[in-house]
């Protein structure tokens, strides 16, 4: 059906569409709209699912490790503090290998309280095992729920998948959406370690150095073999309901001399910047970065490339720069901007292009460059 | 691409008359965004929000900094926000105001929302209600179709008041 | 309306005709559900009750297990002591967990019993706010806190439990606080079901358990265990010295359903005549060098707490 909806009102919809048996939340702006569709969708009768209202993120995750554990499929929504509250969890959620699918808003961290859209809450939950996906429309942010639990709960995977979108310029905004009838392309809620007293199993009790290093393994084997999952789940979405995703979207970078990289809006913000740059005959092109973990083998050789990070790891620098410098060997130029909802338009994405200076880091509207 | 700005007061609907904008200019089969923008303010102070309609698929998230059209809700407004930043030259401005206002430049519109509201008694926790009938006079301006506007308010609300003020605000609206 | 904070109460308060019959320790099942390979310390009187709670639970049962002394007792990977799936989960989660749980069990069609059973640092201290959570949106489960009066598994820190004079490593002067009343914070969410329990009277705790598990809505058993290297005593005084605690009126042994108390035999007599205090307090090593003060507020404590429930059950409020 084509209507139009927010962002959060697509992650919604997916949800109903997905049939959770459990979705335990903890309301946070911006994300708060999920928990209250999700509610509303229970209440009505249009989900047929337990709606468990937890009295923190901490617990939300708790539950929803219960519940996967227990043998159903699992939702939860957060944001900002609330996912960091929920850490210990977060990391609890992948070590148990329990495909939760959870929406994170991105959204920026206090003091002072900012409410508006960052990826820094998401990036400090990156080295927890989670698979992460960024989206940068209403339509995507659907999309990508939906094939979040498939890829979630394949077996080659079973791990947790996290869908970013960024708070309230993705999450409030209206856009077109088109919702599908699923049919079959989620299979029944199958955990082949759930919770069984017929045949009884102690799960994650004291581990020996030995054993532990072979379940780590374990979960990095899985989230290499993620990579083909995800292409063969976008390959099937693609077939069936007409959309493709990749691990980036790629625009106008056949020929380009210099790549834009940024992730979720800002990644498509830059493909106007770039339609722009061309039209004064700059060679540009935009790559918006889709899934952080795993991070994907991206080709940028011969070209220049300039990366905005939503984020920073101080001390060290922005966080898809140095990714990108470590994963490619290029030596990006590095734009900080966007932090705590900062306003960057397609014509700021093409001065950061004019201006750019290969090997230094600018912050945008701060630094003395641009 | 048509960009619209929206200036009201929080709580006088605003946001929902973006969201009900963009909703009829898809119904007329165009694309079409609706960004309010969300601050830390309360009701009663002045918010904006954004819409953009466009043939093609819309990529621009950022505000909208030079709009093709400005909706002022609350006239009041005009003491403390400039609502004629960046407006287009040859751009329009829609006031919710019974009179002109000597001092807008461009083509500069009138209509008494608030007295549609009233008439019709479309009135919630002692506001009048705002959103709906300025879609009737955005149709008058042709920023979208009658049939289309009244749709999308048919989809948001059930009181068939609000279309009723829609065609009001259509009528009265002089173009 | 007592008993008002559960979702999904219902009345099935009637005891089995089963449980009535068990009035001796050879009537409980002979079917071990905890076997005899723990890792747990000579003398744990903590393992003891979960094997009885276990046996009262039966097969059809899952325990959601956080951070605490069972993390250990149940067994090292890829061995287990442990007969029944156990969960373990993260400190400050498990009733958090087990309300997941809960309800995917009962999303699929079964009628499994959850129960978590923790130690006191994860109920009254890290774990008290998922405790309260779970309790007031009325998940089914069965709570047991099993309270040993310190953080026993890292070595005997004091915990929100440890009672007023104790010796722990963080207290190497005595607590100076009293023990946090964990009972009256349950109680104030109106379950359908609570009680106390002591190590020392395995036929006491397995009857509530039991009746626990007959409720439907949030349960829960506070049940005291004493330790031998934490309260520093013999590992063969832990039976003695757990009913030692009741004898004195230290530890009541009660029942509230639906809000309503009731004293359980062997706290009846204790209550109407306490052994001396001294002969629970003075076989400790943790209560060593009291003073005379804290030995008095001690004293108070305890005739206090008699004395309120004692009123409560009279119905002298």
């Amino acid at each position: 059906m084509l209507t139009i909806g927010t962002g959060n009102k697509a992650v919604a919809a997916a949800v109903k569409a997905a049939k959770p048996g459990v979705v335990a939340a903890y309301p946070i702006t911006p994300q708060t709209e999920i928990v209250e569709q999700l509610a509303e969708y229970v209440t009505t009768g249009e989900l047929e699912s337990r709606y468990i209202p937890v009295e923190s993120e901490h617990s939300a995750m708790a539950a929803c490790i219960g519940a996967s554990a227990g043998g159903v499929r699992t939702f939860t929504a957060t944001s900002s503090h609330g996912l960091l509250y929920m850490h210990e969890m977060v990391h609890w959620a992948a070590g148990a290998r329990l495909p939760i699918v959870m929406a994170n808003v991105n959204r920026a961290l206090g003091p002072g309280w900012n409410t508006w859209a960052e990826h820094t809450d998401a990036f400090s939950q990156r080295d927890t095992g989670w698979l992460q996906v960024f989206v940068g429309t209403v339509q995507e942010a659907y999309d990508a729920t939906l094939m979040a639990f498939k890829i979630a709960e394949d077996e080659r995977v079973l791990l947790p998948v996290m869908v970013n979108l960024d708070g309230f310029t993705l999450s409030h905004i209206m856009q077109s959406l088109e919702t599908v009838e699923i049919g079959d392309f989620l299979p029944a809620y199958h955990l082949p370690h759930a919770i069984d007293t017929e045949n009884p199993c102690v799960y994650g009790p004291m581990t020996g150095p030995a054993d532990y290093f072979r379940f780590r393994w374990d979960i990095e084997r899985s989230m290499r073999d993620a990579k083909g999952v995800i292409a063969d789940v976008e390959r099937e979405f693609a077939e069936r309901f007409g959309r493709s995703y990749g691990p980036t979207e790629d625009y106008r970078c056949e020929d380009a001399d210099v790549i834009v990289v940024a992730m979720g809006t800002l990644g498509k913000e830059a493909e106007v910047a770039v339609d722009r740059l061309r039209d004064e005959g700059i060679k540009a092109g935009s790559m918006r970065l889709r899934w952080f973990r795993p991070f994907p083998d991206l080709d940028l050789s011969g070209r220049e490339v300039v990366v905005i990070d939503r984020d920073y790891s101080f001390g060290f620098g922005g966080v898809v720069a140095h990714s990108i410098r470590s994963k490619t060997g290029i030596v990006p130029y590095s734009v900080i901007a966007g932090l705590g909802g900062q306003e960057v338009t397609y014509n700021d994405i093409a001065d950061f292009v004019r201006n750019r200076h290969p090997g230094e880091e600018t912050w945008f509207g701060v630094s003395d460059h641009v | 691409m048509y960009e619209i700005r929206i200036h009201s007061r929080g709580g006088q609907g605003g946001v929902t008359a973006a969201k009900l904008l963009a909703l009829a200019a898809f119904r007329d089969g165009k694309y079409a965004t609706a960004c309010p923008f969300y601050g830390a303010e309360r009701r009663g102070a002045p918010v904006v929000s954004f819409v953009r309609i466009d043939d093609q698929p819309i990529k621009i998230y950022s505000q909208i900094h030079e709009p093709d059209l400005v909706i002022v809700l609350d006239t009041s407004i005009m003491d403390v926000v400039d609502v004629l930043q960046g407006l287009k030259s040859g751009g329009t401005v829609l006031l919710n105001s019974a009179h002109a206002i000597a001092g807008c430049n461009g083509t500069c519109r009138h209509v008494d929302l608030t007295g549609i509201a009233l008439a019709e008694n479309l009135v919630v926790a002692g506001s009048p209600i705002l959103n709906t009938p300025v879609l009737g006079a955005l149709a008058k301006m042709d920023i979208v179709t009658l049939p289309s506007a009244e749709q999308a308010i048919r989809e948001m609300f059930a009181d068939e008041r609000n279309v009723k003020a829609a065609e009001a605000a259509y009528e009265e609206l002089k173009v | 309306m007592p008993g008002g904070g559960g979702a999904k109460l219902s009345l099935q308060m009637v005891t089995n005709v089963d449980e009535r019959s068990v009035n001796n320790l050879s009537a409980i099942p002979k079917e071990e559900y905890l076997y005899k390979c723990t890792s747990a310390c000579a003398g744990c009187s903590s393992s003891l009750c979960l094997r009885y709670v276990l046996k009262a639970a039966g097969p059809d049962t899952v325990l959601v297990v956080p951070a605490c002394c069972t993390s250990v007792i149940q067994g090292i990977y890829p061995g287990t002591a442990m007969n029944v799936p156990v969960y373990n989960i993260a400190f400050a989660a498990a009733a958090a967990c087990a309300s997941g749980l809960s309800d995917a069990l009962s999303a699929r069609g079964k009628e499994t019993n959850v129960i978590v059973y923790a130690g006191d640092g994860g109920t009254v201290d890290i774990g008290i706010q998922s405790l309260s959570g779970a309790f007031e949106r009325g998940t089914n489960f069965l709570y047991i806190c099993y309270d040993n009066e310190a953080y026993g598994n890292t070595g005997m820190q004091r915990s929100g439990s440890t009672p007023l004079g104790a010796r722990t490593t963080t207290t190497p002067g005595g607590k100076r606080t009293a023990k946090k009343d964990l009972d009256r914070i349950v109680e104030a969410h109106n379950p359908p079901y609570m009680a106390t329990a002591c190590s020392a009277y395995p036929l006491d705790l397995y009857k509530k358990v039991k009746k626990a598990l007959s409720i439907e809505g949030p349960k829960f058993i506070h049940i005291l265990a004493p330790c031998p290297p934490g309260w520093r005593y013999p590992t063969e005084k832990t039976v003695e010295m757990g009913k030692l605690a009741v004898k004195t009126g230290t530890w009541i042994l009660y029942e509230r359903e639906f809000g309503k108390l009731s004293i359980n035999g062997p706290s009846k007599a204790a209550m109407r005549k306490p052994a001396p205090l001294e002969d629970y307090i003075n076989g400790q090593g943790r209560f060593k060098n009291l003073s005379p003060e804290i030995a008095s507020e001690i004293r108070q404590q305890v005739e206090r707490n008699i004395q309120r429930l004692s009123r409560e059950e009279a119905g002298i409020c």
